[in-house]
């Protein structure tokens, strides 16, 4: 338990001291976000219509743009062949990496959402249910995507790949986020969705580093 | 008749399409070092990493006093230290980080206190508190090296350890080997230049290599 603790804590000082990484999705959460009132025009009424389901897709392609440099400079320095070797299971080695990830990229996300939430016109009632879905979403696209992260190291443009790999993987977790803002927004009920997703976030949660996992093995050979 | 400490049977390896050797056999006892020589590509660090079981042979078995290694490949790996071509030094951590990082990743107890001690031994106590951008490549080779003076473990696996490094630390990468030995334990060591071992076993990787590969060449 230390040992993941540790690597948790040098992939996050490794974050902080090189910054860029974990502000570039952010960066470009927000930004993509408010593209749209441009893009759509700057009629409240639409705005608050299409509000859940632009940051929930902003966020997916957030997390996804940060998500290619996951294993990839551990892999290219050498670092991941090391902890190939070290004592703890390469299962827990993509586990802890993931979490390091998500609270550097996944994290700042869930800050930024009210803002932009409210920029976008989205009646009060929606906050409290964007975040939940927000804390209990992410954490899968972080999970899912580090399965393409690990697939396609090695490979050439392997951005465009992951992508390819990934999003069909993701459009579950897109339609229940969004889907339980907008039950909210209705007057429905956001609970089935929420459920849903913890069930994705659980079965996401053992099954996808045993896939990294493998991955990484044969990226290694 | 007592089995070897380690060896290996029959190793064939192949990368891709091509065979890049065939039929391989060594045997290595305790306190004993093997060197592998042989040209470029004739798969010294393949041998390597076959041995460290990150690359998983074509054909052919791995045997640790007797024991095939892949029945226990986590007690495999617990008992050897691999340096490889790359240095796995991030830009931003400092000397020390990195080592305590590598020491407490394996678990070992009081990981700060270990890597002071090893960098001290190599020579790189001074740079302690540098960040890895500003170390020479002879100096993360040092560092590297401080991974082995971590903790003991039976079986060093080195990849051209003296790559980069000057005299004086070769010469201190030389004594450690030694006494490595003497304490019991066990190199295997790819290199191009001259590395002064006693009762080294010789393995020419270039013996191995398939005929048609060598018609072709």
């Amino acid at each position: 338990m230390t040992r993941f603790v540790q690597l948790v804590g040098r992939d996050l000082r490794l974050a902080l001291r090189q910054g860029s990484d974990a502000t570039a999705a952010v960066m470009f959460f927000v930004l993509c976000v408010v593209l749209f009132p441009f893009g759509v025009g700057p009629e409240p009424n639409i705005l608050a219509r299409i509000a859940a389901g632009v940051i929930w897709v902003a966020a997916l392609l957030a997390s996804l743009l940060s998500l290619e440099r996951l294993f990839q400079n551990d892999f290219e320095d050498g670092t991941l062949e090391l902890m190939a070797l070290g004592g703890l299971p390469l299962e827990l080695v993509v586990l802890a990496k993931t979490v390091a990830h998500w609270l550097v990229t996944g994290l700042p996300l869930l800050v930024a959402a009210p803002v932009l939430a409210v920029l976008l016109n989205m009646s009060h009632d929606g906050f409290g249910v964007l975040l939940a879905t927000l804390l209990v979403g992410t954490p899968s696209l972080s999970l899912i995507g580090g399965i393409g992260s690990a697939l396609t190291l090695g490979a050439r443009r392997g951005g465009v790949l992951i992508s390819l790999l990934i999003l069909p993987l993701y459009i579950p977790v897109l339609i229940f986020g969004a889907g339980a803002i907008d039950a909210t927004l209705n007057g429905l009920s956001p609970r089935p969705h929420l459920l849903i997703l913890a069930a994705l976030l659980a079965a996401a949660l053992p099954l996808a580093p045993l896939a990294s996992a493998a991955a990484l093995r044969l990226a290694l050979e | 008749m007592i089995s070897p400490a380690f060896s290996g049977t029959n190793l064939t390896c192949l990368r891709g399409e091509r065979l890049v050797f065939v039929g391989l056999e060594f045997s290595l006892e305790t306190g004993g070092a093997l060197l592998l020589a042989g040209p470029n590509g004739s798969g010294k660090s393949s041998l390597l990493r076959l041995m460290t079981l990150l690359l998983k042979p074509f054909c052919g078995d791995l045997f640790w006093r007797g024991e095939t290694v892949t029945n226990d490949p986590d007690g495999h790996r617990a008992r050897l230290r691999y340096i490889g071509h790359l240095d796995g030094i991030k830009p931003v951590l400092t000397a020390q980080e990195s080592l305590s990082f590598w020491a407490a990743l394996d678990g070992m107890p009081d990981p700060r206190h270990r890597a002071e001690s090893a960098l001290e031994r190599v020579g790189l106590e001074r740079l302690a508190l540098v960040p890895g951008r500003y170390l020479s490549a002879g100096q993360k080779r040092r560092l590297n090296l401080a991974r082995l003076l971590l903790a003991p473990a039976p079986l060093w696996l080195l990849d051209e350890p003296t790559n980069g490094l000057d005299v004086a630390a070769t010469a201190l990468l030389e004594d450690e080997l030694a006494a490595h030995r003497a304490a019991g334990g066990m190199v295997v060591a790819s290199t191009h230049t001259k590395l002064a071992l006693d009762e080294v076993v010789t393995l020419r990787l270039d013996d191995f290599t398939p005929e048609y590969a060598q018609e072709e060449a």
